[in-house]
């Protein structure tokens, strides 16, 4: 286990740094590139960093297994009640301009919901897909 | 110069697949893999393609990497030295790259702008994209906007894919315990 220090210790030190990286490219993707889907495969590359020096079962204890599977269905749960909320709110599925008082702001919004929605959906089926293959490792 | 690089990382990318079809040591291909993955990725950001670029270099070289590893690590790691002569594949992989460069010919040249991609709604998204949805990148306000349905359908995929996967992995593992 010490032989690994150096591993280790660089990989606490990055993991929270892309944890931040995938949360700038959630919410920044209306500016600047990236989006939900690469800020959920992001966020999972964090947790796996973690879990491949650390092991399974201290990364689960940041993300329990039953909150990433969860995430797998709220995402495309938010993502669909969006499209919903827009229809309750007299616009059609998925028209976002009816959210906000503004158009704009409405775009802005929905935009950000949806966004939000891929990328919890995504990070959940990464890390539920990896630790699948780590628990099944023997 | 951009041409020059471009060259450049096209060939690193040829050597690769070279080097990755002469391996019989799957780890050690799988590592290529991911070289090759993020050798794509500088190609796309050299096509101006960040976002392509962004997401190739996360998962293919990143998630695409660990999972190959972990399934190598289920199975084994060497692969056989195949049985049958590897003519006829090698004459099948000829013709089709052969009909896909004859079919590269007739297309519009790389980032014409009288292509009729360019000229469908691709104009009328970048023109009215940022005045509609008042968001700046535009590649945002096609994927999340412009185009919705497609990208809950997207969503909806990926969830699925990993239901799937999971009841793969899972079934295994609950025969493996009432075996032992």
């Amino acid at each position: 286990m010490d032989a690994q220090v150096i591993l280790r210790v660089t990989a606490r030190i990055l993991a929270p740094a892309i944890w931040l990286f995938a949360l700038y490219v959630q919410f920044h993707g209306d500016f600047g590139p990236g989006g939900g889907f690469q800020a959920g495969v992001l966020f999972a590359t964090g947790f796996i960093l973690y879990a491949l020096v650390e092991g399974l079962a201290a990364a689960e204890t940041l993300i329990p297994a039953p909150v990433s599977e969860a995430m797998m269905a709220l995402g495309v749960l938010i993502y669909a009640g969006v499209g919903f909320m827009g229809m309750a709110m007299g616009g059609n599925f998925l028209d976002y301009s009816v959210l906000a008082h503004d158009p704009h702001q409405g775009q802005h919004l929905g935009i950000l919901l949806v966004e939000l929605g891929v990328g919890i959906t995504v990070a959940g089926v990464m890390i539920q897909i990896f630790s699948a293959f780590a628990r099944e490792s023997p | 110069m951009e041409t020059l690089i471009l060259l450049a990382v096209l060939s690193f990318l040829g050597s690769t697949a070279l080097a990755i079809m002469r391996l019989r040591d799957g780890m050690t291909a799988v590592m290529l893999a991911g070289l090759y993955s993020l050798l794509s990725a500088s190609v796309f950001v050299l096509m101006d393609a960040v976002d392509v670029a962004f997401t190739e270099a996360a998962v293919g070289a990143g998630i695409s990497t660990v999972l190959l590893l972990a399934t190598l690590h289920r199975t084994s790691r060497m692969t056989h030295r195949p049985t049958h002569t590897p003519l006829i594949p090698l004459i099948v992989v000829m013709v089709t790259g052969a009909a896909l460069v004859y079919g590269t010919l007739d297309m519009p040249a790389y980032g014409d702008p009288q292509a009729p991609v360019h000229q469908h709604v691709g104009p009328d998204y970048l023109h009215d994209g940022p005045n509609t949805t008042g968001v700046p990148n535009v590649v945002t306000a096609v994927l999340a906007s412009y185009r919705g349905y497609d990208t809950l359908g997207e969503a909806t995929v990926v969830l699925t894919a990993a239901i799937g996967v999971l009841a793969l992995l899972r079934r295994d593992r609950r025969q493996g315990k009432e075996r032992s």
